[in-house]
């Protein structure tokens, strides 16, 4: 990205200058304003398909779905990063030489601005009256020379004359803007190296403890060890959530919802509760920890054929309808004998019966209720193969328990049921609500609120201000002032005229004074 | 007041506005349209009050404009203020009903967004002669107002519980503010397109392209502060500052936009017209990340509302 306020015009290739000559030509190329631009285009539309397919660092979920739904096409698609389009090969080609071209800008700009910082400003031209601005007025030189000084503009004298100039913070705001975006850049970068992100559900009355194996999901950055994670630990108390009531457009809302924990910074620090909620995460060495979701936990207890308790425990249920909260569970019971059973549900926070079917119409547990499919035979974890709890799929050895209807009659809290074939008994306990945390650590966060908060200012001073000149000079003893923006936009006329008024008044405050 | 009282007000409010923003648009219209043709290209300033008013070549003979066209002007003039009075009420009437800022759905953020556009052409038109774009900034509020009503509308209500927060106050007044200024540069840009050289009853290209500029480089900083502090609250709410949800990519591809086309404006070559062309990009980018990306996309700024 180059600089505003610029042109250079590109040359046209060189003619056999060989190899200097070529790499000359081509930093030339590389940092004109014209490339400058070009990237920056390619920039914006490089991150188009950002936005239009989904990122695997936004929404893994969602790129697995467009796998299954249509893998040719997303095999394709991945060929080309479209799921990592942020951290693609071609999108860091495109910043990373636009940056190539910005520094190539900065750095020249830099020594003409330092030279042109100490130089005095150019001797006032021969007619001042050619100038766009330009006005005759009472007063004296001494005095127009004393008044621009104190209004801090940059003077020079000469005979009959006086130049003075301002504006230079101009171009230092500028450079300053430009310097701060490769600062923001690194501080994205070390955030990304030393930084990690982990997810977890955490069920009421569970705890965590900041380990690598603790996390659903931990995406460390790569120069981040498993033992710089902080050691903070916290158990989640409760949770609770409050949703708009009926008769409001917008009912089931959730208004408002939090989570009470009890955090420990490390494991000899003395125990404190924390409130966390959305907006407000919790702090612990630095590591900030998020209240991202929450849904139901249902308990069951499960005997097997046997007469054997053999599951006693909640069970978190994802969210299948953010609405109404209407939530589906897999339980797996791999300790029931003789035969090992499974069971899908649906859970339904509020349940009313819809002609022979039941569904929830509220999020809030106002009647809690859950729907059971049992199974039973061999869940296969024996086998080796990693398998997601929330799911029951590719478990051929697994046959259904009685008759499979859409919507079986669902179960109370305290409700028991027996299962067919004596293969054993569930029972629905009680409700316990889950959240999901993430936790953040990223050291590139002040450097990069730093860089954007000079970026702000400089780029403030880079598009308000003017570069202007003005000067004076005493001709057949009248005087005349003249002023000249190098750079357009402002307003430079009600400037200059404010600035001749204020040159007589002082003139004449002068006078005043010496008599 | 109720709230429940409020909010119809606010509603009626809405609907004020629009009609008062057509009148507007009507009597701007016709001073445009019978009014005096402007002769050539060459500077008539719009630096305003302090600017050289001399060598200014003297027209050329046009068609005589209409005696009660200024006063068409006025007419426009009082009933854009009237408008932009019930704008205001509507959103601070919204605001009272729901307890907290007034733009916390899509349906509030383009009223609030029009509001903002109103106030910089009627702050434009007290400092510098600009009543040429009333017409044209009357009609886009008009028709803003009227999509929102009609499409985007939302029942006045609380927010989800990641809304609730002073962030609201600081990033999305900043956005409002922002998109308030670049619509103003957009229909400039827009009229700099449709006028060509020669004679004509807008102002000249230079004059319309200085009227887009200056709202540009006011709002380009405001929107640079608004993505920034829409970071820092990202950074409070889900975890991270910069994450690429759709909306962050289209703020950052319009935010690169807007400096495309400051750096465009200083490439030889691509003054004038296609640093013009490229400005109306970057406000279609701005546009699509409003209505497209709510709409058709989704993401974690699903705020909208809409059904």
């Amino acid at each position: 990205m180059t600089l505003t306020d610029e042109e250079k015009t590109t040359s046209n290739g060189p003619a056999g200058l060989g190899v200097v000559g070529w790499l000359r030509w081509g930093w030339r190329v590389l940092t004109s304003m014209r490339t400058a631009l070009i990237l920056l285009f390619l920039l914006a539309l490089a991150s188009v398909p950002g936005s239009l397919y989904p990122q695997r660092g936004v929404d893994p979920g969602a790129v697995a779905r467009y796998f299954e739904n249509d893998p040719t096409k997303a095999e394709w698609l991945d060929r080309f990063f479209l799921f990592d389009v942020f951290t693609s090969p071609w999108f860091a080609a495109i910043y990373l030489l636009l940056f190539l071209s910005l520094i190539g800008c900065v750095l020249p700009r830099t020594m003409v601005h330092l030279k042109e910082m100490r130089r005095t400003p150019p001797p006032a031209p021969r007619n001042l009256a050619r100038l766009p601005h330009h006005a005759e007025i009472e007063g004296d030189l001494a005095s127009a020379e004393a008044y621009l000084r104190s209004k801090r503009w940059r003077v020079t004298t000469g005979d009959g004359w006086v130049s003075a100039e301002k504006g230079h913070l101009r171009e230092t705001g500028n450079l300053l803007f430009h310097v701060a975006l490769l600062v923001l850049l690194v501080a994205v970068g070390v955030g990304g190296l030393f930084g990690y992100r982990g997810n977890v559900l955490v069920i009421e009355g569970d705890g965590f403890a900041n380990t690598v194996a603790a996390y659903d999901r931990y995406l460390p950055g790569s120069q981040v060890s498993p033992e710089d994670l902080q050691p903070f630990s916290f158990t989640l108390k409760d949770f609770q959530a409050s949703y708009i009531g009926p008769g409001h457009e917008k009912q089931g809302q959730p208004l408002d919802y939090f989570a009470k924990l009890a955090v420990q910074d490390s494991p000899t620090a003395p125990e404190r509760e924390f409130t966390l909620r959305v907006n407000e995460p919790l702090e612990a060495d630095g590591a900030l920890t998020y209240l991202i979701g929450h849904g139901y936990a249902p308990t069951f207890r499960i005997t097997g054929g046997d007469g054997k308790v053999a599951f006693e425990g909640a069970v978190p249920c994802l969210v299948s309808n953010t609405s109404t909260y209407e939530s589906e569970c897999v339980i797996k019971v791999p300790d029931a004998a003789p035969d090992q059973l499974a069971f899908l549900g649906r859970f339904l926070p509020s349940t009313v019966p819809n002609g022979d079917q039941w569904l929830s119409v509220f999020p809030g547990a106002v009647n809690p209720t859950v729907q059971i499919w049992p199974f039973k035979g061999d869940l296969g974890l024996d086998a080796g193969i990693p398998q997601s709890v929330y799911d029951l799929g590719g478990h051929q050895n697994l046959k259904p328990l009685g008759k499979m209807t859409a919507s079986p009659k669902p179960m109370a809290v305290g409700d028991a049921v027996d299962l067919p074939d004596g293969a054993g008994k569930i029972e629905f306990t009680g409700l316990k609500e889950w959240i999901t945390l993430q936790t953040t650590y990223d050291p590139g966060r002040f450097p990069a609120l730093l860089a954007s908060g000079v970026a702000i200012l400089g780029l403030l001073l880079s598009l308000l201000i003017h570069r202007r000149r003005v000067w004076v000079r005493v001709r057949d003893g009248g005087v005349t002032v003249g002023g000249l923006t190098r750079t357009e936009g402002g307003d430079f006329g009600e400037e200059f005229a404010e600035l001749t008024k204020a040159l007589e008044h002082h003139a004449r405050a002068e006078v005043k004074d010496v008599s | 007041m109720s709230p429940d009282h409020l909010a119809t007000l606010s509603d009626q409010l809405v609907l004020a506005a629009i009609l008062l923003y057509l009148a507007a648009m009507i009597g701007y219209a016709l001073e445009l349209g019978f009014g005096r043709v402007t002769e050539t290209v060459r500077e008539r300033r719009l630096v305003g009050v302090g600017g050289p008013s001399d060598d200014l070549p003297e027209p050329a003979p046009a068609p005589e404009p209409a005696s009660w066209a200024p006063k068409a002007g006025l007419v426009g003039t009082a009933a854009m203020w009237l408008g932009w009075v019930a704008n205001l009420g509507a959103t601070l009437t919204r605001g009272l009903a729901v307890d907290r800022w007034p733009w916390g759905n899509m349906y509030e953020f383009v009223v609030a967004m029009l509001l903002a556009a109103v106030t910089v052409f009627l702050f434009l038109q007290v400092r510098y002669p600009v009543r040429f774009l009333g017409a044209f900034v009357g009609v886009v509020a008009a028709i803003g107002l009227g999509f929102a009503a009609r499409v985007l509308y939302t029942q006045a209500g609380p927010v989800v519980p990641a809304l609730d927060s002073y962030w609201v106050a600081i990033h999305v007044t900043a956005a409002v503010a922002a998109s308030g200024l670049f619509i103003v540069g957009g229909v400039a840009a827009a009229l700099f397109l449709v006028r060509k050289e020669g004679p004509s009853r807008l102002p000249s290209r230079a004059d319309l392209e200085r009227v887009a500029h200056r709202v540009i480089v006011i709002a380009f900083p405001i929107w640079t502060f608004a993505v920034i502090s829409g970071a820092l609250w990202a950074d409070k709410a889900w975890g991270r500052y910069w994450g690429w949800d759709p909306k962050e990519v289209w703020a950052f591809i319009t935010w690169v936009a807007y400096a495309a086309y400051l750096h465009a404006r200083a490439t030889a070559g691509w003054k004038g017209k296609a640093a013009m062309i490229v400005s109306l990009i970057a406000f279609a980018c701005l546009m699509f990340n409003l209505v497209g990306v709510n709409i058709f996309i989704g993401g974690l700024h699903s705020y909208a509302d809409v059904k």
